[in-house]
């Protein structure tokens, strides 16, 4: 125990109550306890009730979750045969009642001295994780080390959180990588928090410590239906009898300012984020990793909606490998849980180059375009500025299921840029700067779009919160459903 | 300032407030709010006089939009100017015409003489109002313009001239028997030469741009190092702002008042002073808060400084207003400081006073009207006080320039006696290109106590959201004892805040209300995360929150507080005191921000001070007077393992020079790989016009420079490393 603060870490039990509403756990299987009689094990001081890991549920602000939270204190939180079963358990009863389970991780891998045991309990879990995906949220908050076999069970949730300098992720650690590689790698540089958000991706955000985590996830969760069952979350906004402005028909005059004039220079998609939601309260999803595109979860008007944006002020908001990849696993969850999507678009396009070509960028924002398509979720777009070439397709534009597609008048919707385009369609010819005004004036401005249908709207930027407001209300009863099949195939 | 009060004030206020803030026009136009009734008393306009059918004020921002609104009155057509990054402000779209004048830099638009002239001719607007700063003491431009015939609305190039030059206007003061300052009559050659007028003069000298105003290029030095130090960083700052190097010493007068003269001449002989301004509350030489009359001036002095400014401007033929500054010392000897040959910024107070709207004054001058009031019809109505509100946080050298967006932005300008000259307003953004001042926030009564009562109000119902501010130095200055009495100069900021602005430091009642509200809101928004409508798996026995154990973080403090909900409030039990809050009332009310990032939901009370609230789940930012309080609230269980966290130990930043605002790389002084002691200079940062030299935080070596001179950086950023 004393081990455990030393490194800044809370108990398992600490941790449970920390994360749901005090007084409302209620724990499992409290007396199990390990069968494997090899290497000792069979001890009296090598048996411990509940074998090393804390099952069971409670509510977070009245809300039920599923929760198992690991004991490095026993057997350093290593997964035998008992506590696999223990966290089947769970999983099971939460699949069936339809609630999260949330998972604070804190274990050393297999316990070796049950063998192949050990490896048919994370089998289990593992199986038991890709039945409960899309049915119930899962999330994993890594909160010690977690190695080898046992991570592919948060690779598999739909969530991965860490704690910064406590948790680490890898397949290997540092010696057997020195052993096969030659090389000299830290635990942090390896596998650490930072890493695994801004550099694999792996990770969707990370913590200051252990109470800021678990006080985090509270706020999660309030964003999260309990499970595919369920609509959106949606909270009651307690309007007084006085106010004569609700929430929702509220004007936003700082959206009339936000995206400049010169279509060149960037501006930041999370001040026109902020302006639009509930509360300037926007929950966002990997901060740190492809910054090129914005996702996270809001409330507009207290219902739950996820929101995907490019961010102008980062690569100029394009499409590469790694935004595409993060953009269409966040349009699955939020299709699979019945969340409205809202996607603002300020997209110059998908990203050259060799190294994005070699890296398969056509199979990977495939995966966007894929996940939108197939997102049958109300889908509202908004587009802020420019929407250029493939990746305005791609951006939940009407032609894939946008169910109500606006513009602000700065917007520009074209196969590319003036200038490039210029230089395609008039090649050799003398008088470009000519050709490439009139080009501008013909597709720099949102009316070729409107003109067609493609957009159902020019708005003001200030009227954009009022218009989303009733468009989800509207859209709330929306029904729609793709054709029956076993499961697609999307491009992995 | 009830928070100063007792918690029952607090507690009462919460209900009103709601309804106060109702009849708060929602949507802040920002600017068009109409004043009730006019405070130009004295000025009488006649719409038959002859006048300019179009003017172009060759300026930005506020001051743009103060001329354009007498041009309104008057009935003529008025022309902006703006540079690429005002594209879509406000005094653009108050004017009736608009013209793009060049890139942000103002020396590449507003200052760029040729582009002004284009812009002129373009739109055949007939004269020019320069307002302040930019091309307004440019001899040049109205030469220019003499040339082009246009009106130049302000005095002649002679004058200009005359009082643009420091060394000039002195000579001529002397001239005109205007008491004048010790010193040396000539322009500096190098820092030798600095340094040994220093010396002849008597430490603490001053060192001037002689071409300058407005604090740039001016520095105090009280030794031979801070003279070099000083003769350079002058020498840069006035070539940068205003294309001329040269530079003045005198003496320095130790804690002195600057109070100012305004007068009003035209063509034909006529010349009137308009009293006097006080403006000693400064730092770093610009001026914070200003006042007419001042308390300090008696009415012989009074009519002697008026009568040697008067003199003065007679001396140079100057025509339209003017002002004379001078500094007083503690025995009421006045002597002359320069002459702003232009409308100064602090013009409104002794609008306030007067009753007499200058800027019309200046534009029938300018078309070359007599002035029609004489020196008996100028009053002294009641008291004004001008509070010159800041984009900059106040807690760094009393104020370093901060940028950003206002994403709330509302003017108390519907309070009676309240006016408030802005160029912003919601939505804007505060540019590292120009100067950093949000608005100017003037306020008048019977007497200086209504004046300041009012300003204080107001000053509490400034919402300002988005950029940090200075309303928290201001409401402490106004609050301040010797402020109150009268008691300045312009030492106050460094005399009274010796260690730099602290914010407003709290009773134990005052704090112990705070810990109360701090509760009150997060028990809000726990019942609030209770409410949610549909779902289809609800435990049957979710009961309401209504009683709950907390502990509040307070500067590193734990308060434990216990909250319970009953019929009539919250009453909740902290420390040893029982506090109740009303109930009725919602977060989102009035501030539909609630939960996230930087969002501040407004409580008002009705002789309170503002109470803003903003919640950084799960930490409460409450600011009181301005001044913010960090208050995390947290179960009882976490702050019992809160001890357990591990202390995350802050890297070892001396060995980084980080820029302090948002800014122009102006001077690199070192090398990589150059030795350097601690607290040498090593890089200088241009912000908002001024130079502020960096220093090194520990000796030794230079490792590595992440900028080249020219380059933006951004506040906090490294601009370079020493090992």
């Amino acid at each position: 125990m004393e081990c455990l603060s030393s490194q800044g870490k809370l108990t398992a039990r600490e941790r449970i109550n920390l994360l749901v509403d005090p007084g409302s756990f209620v724990e499992f299987d409290m007396f199990a306890e390990h069968r494997c009689s090899d290497f000792g094990m069979d001890s009296d001081e090598k048996r411990h009730p509940g074998d090393g890991v804390v099952t069971g549920h409670g509510l977070i602000n009245g809300r039920v979750t599923y929760v198992f939270s690991q004991d490095f204190t026993v057997h350093g939180g290593t997964l035998s045969s008992a506590h696999a079963k223990k966290i089947c358990k769970i999983m099971d009863h939460a699949l069936n009642t339809g609630a999260p389970v949330i998972r604070p991780q804190d274990s050393g891998g297999a316990r070796i001295q049950e063998g192949v045991e050990s490896l048919a309990g994370y089998a289990d879990i593992f199986h038991r994780n890709v039945m409960a995906s899309g049915v119930i949220p899962q999330i994993s908050l890594i909160m010690g080390p977690c190695a080898g076999g046992a991570v592919y069970s948060p690779a598999l949730t739909d969530f991965t959180f860490m704690i910064k300098d406590t948790s680490y992720l890898f397949i290997t650690g540092p010696d057997v990588v020195k052993a096969v590689t030659q090389e000299d790698v830290t635990h942090e540089q390896l596998g650490g928090a930072k890493t695994h958000t801004s550099v694999s991706g792996v990770a969707h955000g990370a913590f200051e410590n252990d109470i800021d985590g678990l006080t985090k996830l509270r706020e999660l969760f309030s964003y999260l239906p309990l499970s595919n069952r369920d609509p959106a979350q949606s909270y009651s906004q307690m309007t007084l009898p006085s106010q004569v402005i609700t929430t929702g028909n509220r004007l936003v005059p700082v959206l009339d300012h936000i995206v400049p004039f010169e279509s060149i220079k960037p501006y930041d998609m999370l001040d026109v984020i902020h302006a639009i939601v509930d509360n300037r309260s926007f929950f966002e999803i990997m901060p740190a990793y492809a910054k090129n595109i914005v996702i996270g979860f809001a409330r507009m008007n207290g219902r739950t909606v996820g929101i995907v944006g490019n961010q102008p002020k980062v690569a100029s908001g394009c499409l590469d490998i790694n935004s595409s990849v993060k953009g269409a696993r966040f349009v699955r969850f939020c299709d699979a849980f019945n969340i409205p999507l809202i996607t603002f678009v300020d997209v110059p396009g998908f990203l050259p180059g060799t190294s994005q070509e070699y890296g398969g960028i056509i199979r990977h924002g495939a995966k966007l375009l894929y996940a939108y398509s197939e997102a049958t979720v109300p889908k509202i777009t908004v587009i802020t500025r420019k929407a250029y070439g493939g990746a305005y397709d791609v951006m939940s534009s009407k032609h894939i299921g946008g169910d109500i597609n606006y513009t602000w008048p700065t917007a520009e919707v074209a196969v590319m840029g003036a200038q490039g385009a210029v230089k395609i369609i008039f090649r050799g010819e003398s008088d470009i700067a000519q050709a490439e005004q009139e080009y501008i004036e013909k597709f720099a401005n949102p009316f070729p779009a409107a003109v067609r249908g493609f957009v159902d709207d020019i708005i003001q930027p200030s009227t954009t919160r009022v218009r989303l407001c009733r468009d989800l209300d509207l859209l709330s009863t929306k029904k729609k459903e793709n054709p029956t099949k076993k499961h697609a195939n999307m491009p992995l | 300032m009830a928070v100063r009060g007792c918690s029952s004030s607090l507690t009462r206020g919460f209900h009103r407030n709601m309804l106060m803030a109702k009849v708060v026009p929602y949507l802040s136009a920002g600017h068009s709010k109409a004043r009730l009734y006019s405070i130009y008393t004295t000025t009488t306009f006649d719409p038959n006089e002859e006048k300019f059918d179009k003017i172009l004020i060759a300026n930005r921002g506020e001051i743009a939009c103060r001329v354009m609104k007498t041009c309104r009155e008057m009935g003529i057509k008025s022309v902006a100017i703006y540079s690429e990054a005002d594209a879509q402000s406000l005094h653009v779209e108050m004017a009736d015409e608009a013209v793009c004048v060049g890139p942000p830099p103002t020396g590449e638009s507003y200052n760029k003489m040729e582009n002004v002239m284009k812009a002129i001719k373009q739109t055949g607007a007939q004269a020019v109002h320069p307002g302040y700063g930019f091309l307004s003491e440019n001899k040049d431009f109205a030469k220019m313009l003499e040339q082009e015939g246009v009106a130049f609305i302000g005095p002649d190039t002679l004058a200009l001239q005359a009082m643009g030059d420091k060394i000039e206007s002195k000579q001529l003061a002397n001239n005109a028997k205007v008491n004048t300052i010790p010193g040396y009559d000539g322009v500096l050659k190098d820092e030798e030469e600095a340094v040994k007028m220093a010396n002849q003069i008597g430490y603490p000298v001053m060192l001037k741009a002689s071409a300058g105003g407005g604090g740039k290029g001016m520095r105090i030095a009280w030794n031979d190092a801070e003279t070099r130090e000083g003769f350079r960083l002058s020498t840069d700052e006035a070539a940068s702002s205003f294309g001329d190097s040269r530079l003045l010493i005198e003496k320095f007068i130790d804690n002195p008042r600057h109070i100012e003269i305004q007068v009003l001449c035209d063509r034909h002989g006529n010349s009137l002073y308009l009293n006097e301004r006080e403006c000693s509350i400064q730092r770093r030489n610009q001026k914070v808060i200003e006042e007419a009359p001042s308390t300090f001036i008696d009415p012989d002095t009074r009519s002697a400084m008026g009568e040697q400014a008067v003199a003065l401007a007679n001396a140079v033929d100057y025509v339209s207003a003017g002002t004379v500054e001078f500094l007083v010392d503690s025995q009421r000897n006045f002597y002359f400081l320069e002459m702003n040959t232009r409308l100064q910024v602090e013009h409104p107070i002794t609008e306030c006073i007067t009753g007499v709207d200058i800027v019309q004054e200046m534009i029938r001058i300018a078309k070359g009207h007599p002035l029609k009031l004489k020196q008996s019809d100028i009053p002294i109505n009641g008291w004004s006080v001008e509070c010159r509100v800041y984009a900059e946080n106040p807690y760094k050298n009393f104020g370093l320039p901060s940028v950003g967006r206002l994403y709330r932005y509302q003017e108390p300008s519907y309070l009676p006696n309240v006016r408030v000259d802005s160029g912003i307003r919601e939505g804007s953004e505060i540019s590292i290109y120009y100067d950093s001042m949000i608005s100017k926030l003037i306020t008048y009564g019977k007497d200086r106590p209504e004046a300041l009562q009012k300003m204080s109000r107001a000053l509490d119902e400034y919402v300002i959201k988005g950029v940090k501010h200075n309303i928290s130095l201001l409401q402490d200055v106004l609050g301040h004892e010797k402020f109150i009495s009268g008691d300045i100069s312009t030492n106050f900021l460094p005399e009274h805040y010796p260690d730099g602005f602290k914010g407003y430091q709290l009773q134990k009642d005052e704090k112990s209300n705070l810990l109360a509200v701090a509760c009150c809101v997060h028990l809000k928004q726990e019942q609030k995360s209770r409410a949610f409508l549909n779902q289809t798996s609800l435990m049957p026995s979710v009961p309401r929150l209504s009683q709950a154990s907390f502990v509040i973080i307070s500067d590193g403090v734990h308060h434990k507080a216990t909250i319970n909900e009953t019929a009539f409030g919250y009453e909740i039990h902290v420390g040893d005191s029982n506090i109740m809050v009303d109930k009725n009332w919602s977060l989102s009310q009035n501030n539909p921000s609630l939960l996230g990032l930087n969002h501040t939901p407004q409580v008002m009370q009705e002789d309170v001070s503002h109470i803003l609230i903003s919640l950084v789940d799960p930490i409460a930012l409450i600011s009181v007077d301005g001044t913010e309080y960090s208050m995390k609230v947290i179960t009882a269980e976490a702050s019992r393992l809160q001890s357990l966290m591990p202390e995350k130990v802050a890297a070892d930043l001396s060995g980084e020079v980080h820029a302090p605002m948002p800014g122009k790389l102006h001077a690199l002084q070192v090398q990589v790989g150059q030795q350097v002691g601690e607290g040498q200079e090593v890089c200088v940062v241009e912000a908002m016009k001024m130079l502020n030299s960096l220093h090194a935080g520990k000796s030794g070596k230079v490792k590595k420079i992440f900028f080249k001179v020219g380059d933006n950086v951004s506040e906090e950023e490294v601009i370079l490393e020493i090992d």
